[in-house]
């Protein structure tokens, strides 16, 4: 595997006229959006639309005993009153279980609950009315009767025998349970020079899309359809899950995705309020409205993240890290997400946990609780930002503990450059990463001496400044090994139909679908590319099941690594139709042809031949004048699946400075930086973009973010005055560099990279923190997010206590 | 005089509009709902996300702050009207070309807070620009690109003499 | 989430406005800025009959100065006082609190006297009154009358103003050339209400200061001064003052810190306004 630095050397195709592999060429979607004329689903509107409002518990555990709607059905403007009873004759319950989780549990789930309602925040009842407004009024006005029962809400007691299990036909409150044990791990603790032992503890948090959820439904009775607008990363799959539950054939179902004002994972979820809208709309026979407003939102979108791990590193006095081990818990909420579970991220840690070093003993140990707070699952990054940052931290305290440099230690462990294809001691399988060539690069990007010097100089005069690294991996471009193998109906392949247009333009319909993350664009490189024309002339077509070939959507940083591979093999086959028309027209042999610039051109002289416009123009209207028997093809489709690896491993390193106030306990971020390998890189802007957006959501969890709970299962701080998300004023600026690293699995080689900046912020965050306060003797902090509060507690020990 | 239905004349991107409305629906929900000017968005409805951001008499203000009956006798500018007006054309471009902006839900907002800054002229540090802007929320892009694309047209502008 | 609701009436008159009060009581809100008031309605955090909008009131609003004191009307929007020259040069706290209040879009619409009413315990402007020793300008059903900062802030949202009030405008005392001010507050995040902050105000008596006017916000459920640490610093000690405070200040545990963590960035803002306290006003 050669590792190319920054300019990717040419595979031939990539170095052909309109090759826009490479080039940050801007977005076609962001004219409409500048002008305010994007169209969102919480923009659309439908003749006779209703809107759903949900009454919803305001306990964490409760029986539902009575639920008397008399007066809302009276309120102005109410269409109807509905109860989860009822509304269960129409859509059918489902459990968030996979089956490659081995002995993973849940209990079935309604769109509306019945009987019990588990979380603060389920909905109990749902109001449909000719506005939102009047469906609020009359949600004020419907009666519900309960019997509170004592809620579960501390991960580390859920297991014991006194707490209540919050199902009673599980047994106990155990989701998923997962052990890992490779090498002999007590050998090398007992052998080391230094154990470091420590507790991370991740607070939990949320996505907070700028845009809430919002699904449209609009079941017609007279084509016995049911067309969706639904701001989902994945509308194939929300296509099988409507139809699955409603008792409908797929075929019956459309799902559309319009504009989505962001994701990152929130959106590629089952929401039980999405499912009772839809099911609303079949039952009263019309469009039915659901926009989350903010509120809701906190308490409905699903958390992430909340995790305690115990973790020890063991080193030998030379840096050799020998051991690693954890311990990690987790309490999610009182139902298994659906359909991809919430397992993964606890399966996720235990698996990532020293990934990018050679270690070879590693024992991991992961437990899924239920708790009654709202539900966790998949959110950016999954489980990374966590593995990330208990393996760099534990890293750097090792470093610390035996005096070497942070860097030193991981120059020692790290793989090598040239060791692929490798795997890690949990079983990852890494084809070819630049571990090393990235922490070099990082190195000199932050010209990290004169940082080291400024921060000692700084520390004479009282001012302690931090520098912090985070070495990661990050999985993208997912093959069945993540989801299809369990049983899941979630495809791991993608497909791209192109079409020459009567006018010579192209029209690419992709099974990937784009939330800001720039996959129009992207897919429209890759066909531009590899069919040879202007990019203005391609057209990009996603989010319709309808209308594109079976695909996954976007997640897991797939779309440029699989949808692009798709669309590119869609346009070289395309190009090799067209030459074959091209042919037939000039009486030439298509393989002395090419197409430059929508023009076919001669391939050796690069004479111009015939115009695309032309060539579309016979094909279409003139077949008369082709020769006998010749069929003129002008689509193709192709589809890609990844075959060679599990997941297309992408690494990087993160670095971040920061100055701490050690009399108030505020950290100001300075400057961040990440080096990243995602292999190809189509569009180096939009990578950069992405990075950026995700170093600031996992500095949002390394200071600001956290769904704080009372022993009542209480949010506390469910709106946007408590809960902080970051704001411009307190984020650093982030410089991204990268090395190349492609994946032979696929012609472009291009890996994914939307979520690597969340992966390893916090980690290096939290170390920049710890290297800042250090020489003054405070606690190392491992909790997150790291408030005043948590810092002058690790500078003055006791402060919280007297 | 006190009623749950008021009546308003205001104008909206110069258009003169008159209508019969209910006291409680926000300035950005009548755009939104009554007139479908859907580019003013709405993120959190308690003042906090800048979504909503519209301008009303010249001045920047939250759209789910303001109540619509309020707006009796305003000049309101939504993101389409200024777009079209070619105001921010400069800006818009610069967003673009520097992709500061993903989703583009913050999008409207953004531009038509950056514009208040910009009309007062000079080149305000990036410092300056993250604290007039401290007040949108912006999830994707991680605020970098936005700074450089309004520092940007700060400059050109400054440049230009404007 | 959408409000419930409500009716609505533009105030064309005071006296309007005083009657109208009168005739809905609890039921009826004054709608100046509405930039905390239309939040709490958006939640359903509160239900009022009536909305009375008394942004036509523009006799309420701009701000002067005159004998010896600065007037802010109480619509006078915080814009305005923001880019005041009046301010900048006679109120200069003021001026220097003005750009922590929310963010611009905020400051276009929210009032000086909206803020000051509405008396959230973290806020920068009742904490400024309080440290300037201002005055508040009331009109109500009998009347009108003035109530000195020290006697309007009375518990949390409670202020001097009764059911049929409408404050009317904001007086402090113009600064001189021996008046010292200072300010300085931690926020999370820039615009945010405050963790804790801090509003000083002094008058310079040979080498130390006399009238020393410290005014907390964030640590209770009103603004409140600290007398003792007050005491201690105009007697000259800038370390007992920080001491003093653990007897003034008793704040409770909300989400935004703790009591201690509260405490002790109040010691830490003492120092910090201590400092400009002792600076000679350019």
């Amino acid at each position: 595997m050669k590792i190319v630095d920054d300019a990717p050397s040419g595979l031939s195709a990539l170095d052909r006229p309109n090759s826009y592999i490479g080039r940050a060429v801007p977005r076609p979607n962001l004219a409409r959006l500048t002008q305010g004329r994007g169209q969102y689903v919480s923009d659309v509107v439908l003749p006779r639309m209703a809107h759903v409002a949900f009454a919803r518990s305001p306990h964490a555990h409760a029986r539902i005993v009575k639920i008397d709607t008399a007066a809302a059905k009276k309120s102005p403007g109410v269409i109807a009153v509905v109860t989860g009873a009822e509304l269960a004759k129409v859509i059918t319950p489902w459990v968030g279980v996979l089956s490659h989780l081995k002995g993973i549990k849940s209990a079935p789930q309604n769109a509306i609950a019945v009987d019990t309602a588990c979380w603060q925040g389920e909905a109990v009842c749902a109001v449909v009315a000719r506005t939102r407004a009047e469906a609020e009024d009359a949600v004020e006005l419907v009666q519900i009767d309960y019997q509170e029962l004592p809620p579960v809400t501390d991960p580390e007691t859920a297991l014991d025998a006194g707490t209540p299990v919050i199902h009673a036909a599980l047994g106990d409150n155990l989701t998923f349970e997962r052990k890992l044990d490779v090498g002999e791990v007590d050998k090398a603790l007992a052998a080391a020079d230094a154990v470091v032992e420590t507790t991370f503890v991740f607070g939990r948090h949320t996505g907070v899309t700028n845009e809430p959820r919002a699904v449209v439904a609009d079941w017609n009775p007279g084509d016995q359809r049911l067309t969706v607008y639904h701001g989902t990363q994945a509308p194939h799959m929300t296509q099988n899950l409507f139809a699955k539950h409603l008792g409908l054939e797929e075929h019956q179902v459309r799902v559309l995705t319009k504009d989505v004002g962001g994701s990152f994972g929130i959106k590629v979820h089952i929401y039980a309020d999405e499912m009772a809208t839809v099911a609303l709309s079949k039952l009263l026979k019309r469009p039915v409205k659901f926009v989350a407003d903010r509120i809701e939102s906190f308490v409905t979108d699903i958390h992430a993240r909340d995790h305690r791990v115990k973790a020890k590193i063991a080193v030998t006095k030379d840096g050799t890290i020998t051991a690693f081990e954890i311990d990690d818990l987790t309490g999610i909420g009182p139902y298994s997400v659906y359909p991809r579970t919430s397992g993964i991220e606890a399966n996720q840690i235990v698996n990532l946990v020293g990934g990018p070093y050679t270690c070879p003993n590693y024992r991991g140990h992961a437990r899924v609780v239920f708790q009654n707070k709202n539900v966790m699952c998949q959110y950016r990054a999954v489980g990374h930002p966590i593995a990330t940052a208990v393996t760099e931290g534990l890293v750097e305290l090792a470093a610390a503990k035996i005096g070497m440099d942070p860097l030193e230690i991981r120059r020692r462990n790290l793989f090598a450059d040239n060791a692929y294809p490798a795997q890690s001691a949990a079983g990852l399988k890494f084809e070819a990463l630049s571990h090393h060539a990235s922490l070099d690069k990082l190195v000199t990007m932050m010209n990290y001496d004169a940082l080291r010097a400024e921060q000692k100089a700084l520390r004479e005069r009282g001012v302690h400044r931090g520098i912090g690294f985070a070495s990661f991996i990050e999985v993208t471009n997912p093959s069945a090994a993540f989801y299809g193998v369990g049983g899941a109906r979630i495809t791991s392949q993608d497909g791209a139909t192109v079409k020459l247009d009567a006018q010579g333009a192209i029209i690419v319909h992709s099974g990937v679908t784009e939330q800001g993350q720039g996959a129009d664009a992207v897919i429209a490189q890759c066909v531009a590319s590899a069919f040879g024309v202007a990019i203005d002339k391609v057209r990009v077509i996603t989010g319709d099941t309808d209308n594109t070939p079976y695909g996954g959507g976007t997640w897991a940083s797939r779309a440029a690594g699989i949808g692009g591979e798709a669309a590119w093999q869609a346009g070289k086959a395309l190009r090799q139709n067209v030459l074959a028309v091209a042919g037939s027209i000039l009486q030439a042999k298509p393989e002395d042809l090419d197409i430059r610039n929508g023009v076919v051109v001669d391939k050796g002289t690069v004479t111009e031949r015939l115009d695309l416009a032309e060539l579309a123009r016979i094909a279409y209207f003139r077949p008369d004048t082709l020769p006998p028997g010749f069929q003129p093809e002008l689509m193709a489709t192709r589809h890609y699946v990844p075959r060679g690896w599990p997941f297309a491993f992408t690494n990087g390193i993160q670095a971040s400075y920061l100055e701490v106030d050690t009399d108030t306990g505020f950290v100001t971020l300075l400057k961040h930086w990440c080096v990243e390998d995602c292999g190809t890189i189509i569009n180096p802007q939009l990578v950069d973009e992405q990075v950026r957006g995700g170093v600031v959501q996992g500095i949002g969890a390394a200071l600001f973010e956290h769904c704080r709970y009372d022993e009542r299962g209480q949010m506390l701080n469910g709106n946007m005055a408590d809960y902080l998300v970051p704001m411009a004023c307190e984020m650093p600026d982030i410089e991204v560099g990268h090395m190349v690293s492609p994946t032979a699995d696929s012609e472009l080689g291009a890996k994914g990279a939307g979520e690597a900046g969340t992966a390893g912020a916090p980690g290096s965050v939290m170390n920049a923190i710890n290297d800042a306060l250090r020489p003054l003797g405070a606690i190392p902090l491992c909790e997150m997010p790291f408030t005043p509060d948590r810092i002058l507690h690790a500078l003055m020990p006791g402060f919280r206590n007297s | 005089m006190s009623e749950r239905m008021v009546e308003i004349a205001l104008t909206v991107n110069g258009e003169p509009v008159s209508e019969r409305v209910d006291a409680r629906k926000t300035l950005v929900d009548f755009l939104r709902e009554d007139l479908s000017l859907t580019g003013s968005h709405v993120g959190c409805e308690h003042g906090v996300c800048g979504a909503c951001t519209v301008r009303v008499d010249g001045l920047v203000v939250r759209g789910c702050l303001m109540l619509v009956a309020q707006c009796d006798g305003a000049r309101v500018e939504t993101i389409e009207g200024v777009s079209d007006a070619g105001e921010i054309a400069d800006l818009q471009a610069a967003f673009t070309q520097r992709n500061a902006l993903q989703c583009g839900f913050c999008t409207p907002g953004m531009l038509l807070t950056a514009q208040e800054l910009l009309l007062r002229g000079g080149a305000p540090s990036r410092e300056v620009i993250r604290e007039h802007l401290s007040g949108n929320y912006c999830r994707c892009t991680g605020y970098h690109a936005i700074v450089d694309a309004v520092e940007s047209v700060a400059k050109a502008r400054a440049g230009d003499g404007q | 989430m959408k409000p419930a609701p409500f009716a609505y009436a533009k105030a064309r008159s005071l006296e309007e406005t005083v009657a109208l009060l009168g005739e809905h009581g609890d039921g009826a809100k004054l709608l100046a800025g509405g930039q905390s008031l239309i939040a709490t309605l958006n939640m359903r955090l509160s239900a009022p009959s009536l909305l009375i909008d008394i942004n036509g009131l523009r006799d309420l609003a701009g701000i002067s100065q005159r004998d010896g004191m600065v007037q802010i009307g109480a619509l006078t929007r915080h814009a305005e006082v923001e880019r005041s020259e009046v301010a900048a040069k006679h109120a200069p706290l003021i001026a220097q609190a003005m750009p922590h209040i929310g963010h611009p879009a905020i400051r276009n619409r929210g009032t000086f006297g909206g803020s000051v009413a509405f008396a959230d315990p973290a806020a920068e402007l009742p904490a400024c009154v309080l440290a300037l020793g201002g005055e508040l300008d009331i009109t109500g059903a009998k009347g009108k009358r003035s109530v000195k900062a020290d006697a309007f802030f009375k518990g949390l949202f409670e202020t001097a103003l009764g059911p049929q009030d409408v404050l009317t405008a904001i007086r402090v005392p113009a600064a001189t050339a021996h008046s010292r001010f200072g300010f300085a507050e931690l926020a999370r995040r820039h615009g945010d209400y405050a963790l804790v902050g801090l509003a000083a105000s002094a008058r310079a008596d040979g080498k130390g200061l006399a009238d020393v006017r410290l005014a907390y916000f964030g640590v209770d459920s009103t603004a409140l001064r600290a007398r003792k640490a007050e005491a201690a610093l105009a007697a000259g000690s800038l370390d007992k003052a920080v001491e003093a405070l653990d007897g003034d200040l008793d704040p409770p545990d909300d989400l935004q810190g703790s009591s201690k963590l509260k405490k002790h960035l109040a010691g830490v803002l003492l120092r910090r306004v201590a400092a400009q306290l002792s600076e000679a006003r350019s």
